[in-house]
């Protein structure tokens, strides 16, 4: 029943560091632990091949994007095969080109039109300019091209895009764009979004994707004009449900950028590396300036030209997986004009054309006319000759897309607001 | 039998070990053969007068070790014990234990008294003995002095024993009305008196009731005033300590008495014995401590409400109380800075004084500031020494826009001071007030900097200068200096002012280490305390150094365990203990960048050798601060800590077996998460082990209740770690983490200490499945948690109407919901959409203004989107 000791310890405060010791290492396990769970929740299903089969050239030789292809990276040593993107954005020069090169989803050329195009699909102007992929982590922010090659590297307002003191969440959680940088306004363009504030959106469904882009992009103020820790203004495209009016809003709404035709999403793909049939491009004059190739003074050529890859036993093929083959090399003319497996070749298509069967090439009148640009990474893509071929002879019109949407469906005349309640 | 039992109690306190031991077997011998018979003999043998005052002394305290224990489930196994007696043996031992309170032996009455308080603290929260209190207060008034002094020291135990719920509010008046009669002045007796005052101070907490009645109150109020007035020292200082007690109490209840108390106490403090007088400033102390408590609760703005609204009696006795403490600080002890243990009245003043300024800030200054002036330059040290201790007290709490410019002035004043005062008492206090300057007045925080650039390299050099002085100065000295480096521990790895001078300052600190006389005033500890947070704030430039420190340390180590092989003591032990905790700061800061750490690597295995060897000694604290500097060490070496586990998890797991320290267990605990984390599947072959210890530890009722929480996050980490293969342990956890769940899914009714408690405990919980769940991710195996899927929702959806979690839990809470999403997918979609925590909460969540909460929800949005698309 004695009543407490009132000594108190005023004068000699016990520091106890020891006491401060075992709170720090119980702050550093929870941060740790936090850390691991952060990992594992948001990289495990980031984790992206190095080993893409395909290299793929699928978009035009458009003036714009020539250069893009003058880098060639065969110097790059052999990188790891398996990487997450967080290990990836340590990559340094020559292994970032590569990897880089071969994250971005590429459309396939619209050679016929989708079932279920008004329901299944967004429609969308494609904004000219130079495709690429921006990278916002650990206060810098990087721009790559295609090929990997760094476009810019500059503040931005996107997460963690800046050095700014204010910035929360951990420095180190990096947000992926991909977008087209447009020249005339000096603006990127967002067309999709792969990851962001560590989260990644590979898969998901081109539908959260776009309603997450639309959601948190404009949070950040990447939207704003530039300023001191913000050197490039980003941008929304206007997305629209695939109907009659969206397709018509797409088609020929005004948009702040000059366009370069149509992308049409399917609204239930994963971002998915490399060529998809799930992403589709489609052009016409008055949507793009480049409709038809040019060749490299920027003409557009008599007769179409492709580039086909030189396979075992003289096959000539297309960048496909699994490849399409266009004809076959003799022996003799391979050793004469020293060619050899693995080599890119060009080709005009003479006045017989391609004949198709059920969808299927049958017979190709190829006219050699020499090997391919060495910065050419890869030969053409199917769809991408087909489209040519077609465009050239009987072209997919914008009617004939108004009048798929509309004998589909004419329920929803509307531009639907892309919004999920999750 | 009975007449035995004298005998054998007499021999159990005989010189003579052999028969000591002989009758200590015996007791143990009859106790284990008839426990009833045992008890009562021992009743019996405490009530009769004829037996010698030695054997009844110690009848007595066995029979209260036989009803009460220390330790929780002992004293659990024995309450359950005397329960389970016959009631009739137990009626007749209970009368006599009443009797005994006749008795005319002192030493009977006294131990009696407390026997029957333990009785009746197992029998009245069952409802038994309710004559009890009856039968005690029944003739209370015409028993002789000593049979009532007897009986009120039982009714103060009874108090201090049993919570107030289990005694009604008809017994508590009687207790109450017997008690405050016997402090009243018509009581003649002054033993009779000073027993009713002590029982009054345990009944205290049980006159809710009767404090709440104000013509009740007033007579206590008025019956414990008077009883400060006291001829009886002894009676005076119990009533203080009466009134203490009320303060903190009965706070919201004083606002009557308090001009009343104000004259008391001032008169106490002026003119009583000392031991009144401090019971006098501590009443003030304590309404500080309230007020602190509240004005906190308001948080500076008046519209928050707080249970107890602030009176401000500090406040306002203000201009009267200040004065009164300045003149205690003139009455200190010559010797008090050598004696750690010293308290008297100018150090509980000056305590006051401090706690003053606390409560009103700025108020304070302009009535301290004289009293300073007047005598920081007197001849007399007592003068000087009180003035700046009058400072140093009142330099936290005001505003540092109120304190900067004073302190400024006063800092060269202080540095001379700290060098050329002829006094050590003045020294002391000089240096002491020098470190709290730099504590509360110091900092990367602070609009104006006290220390810049310019006067920095003089206070550093006076400080290392006064390292050199007596043990406590120079003591007073490393703890300004460990409040000077930490003001730059935010500063990250910009240049500091001190970055000059950091060579200088170790070596300094590894100096005072080394003084002969460092055992004394704990200046060795305070050195080492000082050098780990110089260690803290260290910067990109003075790392280098740093990295040459750790191979200093860690000879120093290697001495003491060297020295262990020739003689061990307490001191050794301690010394190592402080040389692994500065270790384990040195690993922190040179593992958190990678340059430094790449350097630092290089004396991993030594290191890792050393703190090995610690383990052999016998000290808790040691092992303690070993098993933390490992676990740093874990960390900074990732998957090559792995050539150590062979040789370190013997050690881990009687560190997992240690019941007795619970700390080293719980740090035992968090080190198995880093060697997890650093690790990641190289930890499988040690898992078998390590879970079956962690499932021994949650298991056991002797355990410390604080490591379960952490030993539920460790299973995530290991489950984190090993992934699938935690296959094998999911049918032990899951069922003890379900039913865990379970119990901490309500809270209602609990204390703030439970619901915290509750809390942590969910979290850990929690942090298991998280851990599983991700761990199972994208394994073929992910089925095998399906069937705890709608268990772990339903504890979600549970917590989540409860509406008690504090903000950790709830970020965990939804981070869960994520994970579970994340790896079971669409098999699970059915399931996440039927709970409550997939819409409501995760709404809540969305919208939380709490960072860490909203980033969760944001990844459970995501991955539950994903698992219901498919």
């Amino acid at each position: 029943m004695a009543p407490h000791d009132l000594r108190r310890p005023f004068k000699r405060p016990l520091i106890s560091d020891q006491e401060k010791r075992r709170q720090q290492s119980l702050l550093r396990q929870a941060q740790n632990r936090r850390d691991a769970q952060n990992h594992a929740r948001f990289l495990a299903s980031t984790a992206l091949s190095l080993e893409q089969p395909h290299e793929l050239e699928p978009e035009p030789v458009s003036a714009p994007e020539l250069h893009d292809e003058l880098i060639p990276d065969s110097e790059a040593p052999e990188s790891p095969k398996e990487l997450d993107v967080v290990e990836a954005s340590k990559l340094k020069g020559a292994e970032a080109r590569k990897w880089f090169a071969k994250q971005l989803m590429h459309p396939e050329w619209m050679i016929d039109i989708p079932e279920n195009l008004s329901q299944d699909w967004f429609v969308f102007a494609r904004p000219s300019g130079k495709r690429c992929f921006v990278v916002s982590c650990n206060g810098t922010t990087i721009s790559r091209l295609r090929n990997g090659s760094i476009l810019h590297r500059f503040p931005s307002e996107l997460p963690n895009g800046a050095r700014r003191k204010d910035s929360s969440g951990p420095a180190q959680s990096y947000s992926i764009l991909d977008c087209i940088f447009h020249e005339v306004d000096q603006t990127y363009y967002v067309i999709d979004m792969v990851c962001w504030r560590g989260y990644s959106l590979y898969d998901c469904a081109a539908e959260f994707r776009f309603f997450w882009l639309n959601s948190k992009l404009a949070e950040t103020g990447a939207c704003e004009p530039p300023s001191h820790y913000h050197k490039y203004r980003f941008s929304l495209v206007p997305v629209y449900c695939c109907d009659q009016s969206g397709l018509c809003a797409a088609y020929t709404g005004s948009v702040p950028y000059v366009k370069d035709g149509l992308l049409f999403y399917n609204k239930h793909a994963h971002y998915q590396t490399g060529i998809t049939p799930l992403a589709l491009v489609w052009k016409d004059e008055n949507c793009s300036q480049y409709v038809m190739d040019t060749d490299s003074k920027g003409q557009v050529p008599n007769h179409q030209q492709v580039v086909l890859e030189l396979q075992e036993g003289g096959k000539l093929c297309t960048s496909d997986d699994p490849p399409v083959v266009f004809g076959c090399l003799d022996g003799g003319f391979m050793h004469e004009s020293e060619l050899h497996s693995g080599c890119l070749v060009r080709f005009a298509i003479g006045e017989g054309g391609l004949v198709l069967v059920d969808g299927k090439l049958e017979k190709a009148d190829l006219n050699y006319l020499g090997k391919a640009n060495r910065a050419r990474a890869s030969a053409d893509s199917f769809s991408k000759v087909m489209f040519q071929y077609s465009v050239r002879h009987s072209p997919l019109r914008i009617d004939d897309l108004l009048g798929s949407v509309n004998s589909a469906a004419d329920e929803s005349n509307k531009v639907c607001d892309i919004e999920m309640d999750g | 039998m009975a007449m035995e039992v004298t005998q054998i109690l007499l021999n159990a306190q005989a010189v003579d070990g052999a028969l000591r031991k002989q009758a200590e077997e015996n007791l143990k011998q009859f106790q284990e053969q008839n426990l009833p018979s045992f008890l009562y003999s021992l009743a019996g043998e405490l009530a009769n007068d004829e037996k010698p005052a030695e054997s009844r002394k110690l009848a007595g305290l066995i029979l209260k070790n036989a009803l009460d224990a220390k330790e929780q489930h002992r004293k659990i196994e024995l309450v359950q014990r005397w329960l389970s007696l016959d009631p009739t043996l137990k009626a007749q031992i209970k009368a006599l234990l009443l009797r005994t309170l006749s008795s005319p032996s002192v030493d009977a009455r006294s131990t009696v008294s407390q026997v029957i308080a333990k009785v009746a603290g197992i029998e009245l929260p069952h409802k038994q003995w309710p004559e009890l209190i009856g039968s005690l207060l029944s003739n209370v008034h015409q028993l002789p002095a000593p049979t009532r002094q007897a009986t009120l020291e039982t009714l103060g135990y009874i108090c201090e024993e049993v919570s107030p719920d289990v005694v009604d509010q008809d017994h508590v008046n009687k207790i109450l009305t017997a008690v405050v009669q016997g402090m009243n002045s018509t009581e003649e007796n002054n033993d009779v008196r000073l027993a009713a005052v002590r029982a009054l101070y345990n009944a205290l907490g049980f006159a809710q009731a009767n404090f709440s009645n104000d013509m009740e109150r007033d007579y206590i109020m008025r019956i414990v005033c008077e009883t400060t007035l006291s001829p009886d020292v002894k009676i005076r200082r119990a009533a203080f300590e009466c009134l203490v007690a009320i303060s903190s109490t009965y706070y919201e209840k004083l606002a009557p008495y308090i001009q009343d108390i104000f004259n008391i106490t001032a008169k106490a403090v002026k003119e009583d014995e000392e031991q009144v007088a401090l019971q006098a400033i501590e009443f003030w102390s304590s309404i500080c401590d309230e007020e602190i408590d509240i004005l906190e609760e308001y948080g500076g703005d008046f519209s928050a409400d707080s249970d107890i609204p602030c009176f401000y009696f500090i406040k306002q006795a203000l201009s009267f109380l200040v004065p009164m403490l300045l003149e205690t600080l003139l009455k200190q002890d010559e010797d008090q800075d050598q004696d750690e243990g010293a308290w008297n009245i100018a150090m509980a003043g000056g305590t006051c004084l401090g706690l003053v300024a606390r409560t009103v800030g700025d108020d304070i200054v302009p009535l301290v500031m004289p009293f300073i002036q007047e005598n920081i330059s007197k001849p007399d040290w007592r003068q000087r020494e009180a003035a700046t201790y009058a400072f140093g007290s009142i330099l936290e709490g005001p505003s540092p826009e109120k304190l900067e410019p004073l302190v400024t002035m006063a800092l060269n004043f202080m540095l001379t001071a700290l060098m050329k005062d002829p006094s050590n008492h003045v020294k002391d206090t000089t240096a002491w007030t020098l470190g709290r300057m730099f504590e509360f007045l110091h900092g990367t925080a602070l609009d104006t900097p006290i220390i810049t650039p310019a006067n920095c390299q003089q206070i550093v050099t006076v400080l290392i200068q006064s390292m050199k002085d007596v043990p406590n100065v120079a003591e007073k000295a490393c703890g300004a200096l460990y409040f000077l480096a930490q003001g730059y521990e935010d500063a990250g790895s910009a240049s500091s002012p001190l970055t000059p001078y950091f060579q200088d300052i170790v070596q300094a600190l590894l100096t005072v280490t080394h003084r002969e006389d460092a055992v004394e005033s704990r200046l060795r500890t305070a050195a080492y305390e000082a050098l780990n947070e110089v260690v803290r704030c260290s910067n990109d430039e003075t790392a280098p150094m740093v990295v040459q420190l750790a191979p200093l340390i860690m000879l120093e180590l290697h001495n003491t365990l060297e020295n262990q092989k020739v003689s061990s003591d307490e001191r050794q032990n301690e010394l190592q203990g402080l040389l692994c905790g500065c270790l384990q700061v040195i690993i922190q800061k040179l593992g958190s960048s990678e340059p430094t750490k790449y350097h630092f690597m290089q004396y991993a295995d030594q290191i890792m050798a050393l703190f090995l060897k610690v383990f052999a000694s016998r000290s808790a604290t040691a092992h303690e601060e070993a098993m933390l500097a490992i676990g740093a060490l874990a960390y900074a070496t990732g998957p090559d800590f792995a050539k150590y586990m062979t040789e370190f998890y013997k050690y881990l797991e009687m560190g997992l077996q240690n019941f007795e320290d619970y700390q080293v267990c719980a740090i035992t605990v968090g080190v198995v998460g880093d060697v997890c984390r650093a690790l990641e599947e190289k930890i499988l072959p040690y898992c078998d082990g390590i879970m079956t210890q962690l499932l021994k530890d949650l298991s056991s009722n002797q355990l410390h209740r604080s490591v379960k929480p952490p030993i539920f996050s460790c299973f995530g980490d290991i489950a984190l770690a090993i992934g699938e293969n935690f296959e094998k342990y999911l049918l032990y956890a899951m069922p003890m983490l379900q039913s865990a769940a379970e119990l901490s899914a309500h809270t209602s009714g609990a204390d703030d200490d439970m619901t915290e408690y509750t809390n942590s405990l969910r979290n850990g919980i929690l942090e298991a499945y998280s851990g599983i769940f991700q761990g199972f991710k994208g394994s073929p195996k992910t089925q095998l948690l399906m069937p705890y899927a709608p268990h772990v929702l339903q504890f979600l959806d549970s917590l989540y109407m409860e509406k008690d979690m504090d903000d950790v839990v709830t970020k965990t809470a939804i981070g869960v919901l994520g994970d579970l999403a994340d790896t079971l997918g669409s098999s699970a979609g059915p399931l996440i959409q039927q709970s409550v925590s997939s819409k409501d909460f995760l709404k809540e969540c969305l919208s939380s203004d709490d960072h860490l909460i909203k980033e969760s929800a944001e990844w459970a949005k995501l991955a539950i989107s994903r698992a219901i698309s498919f």
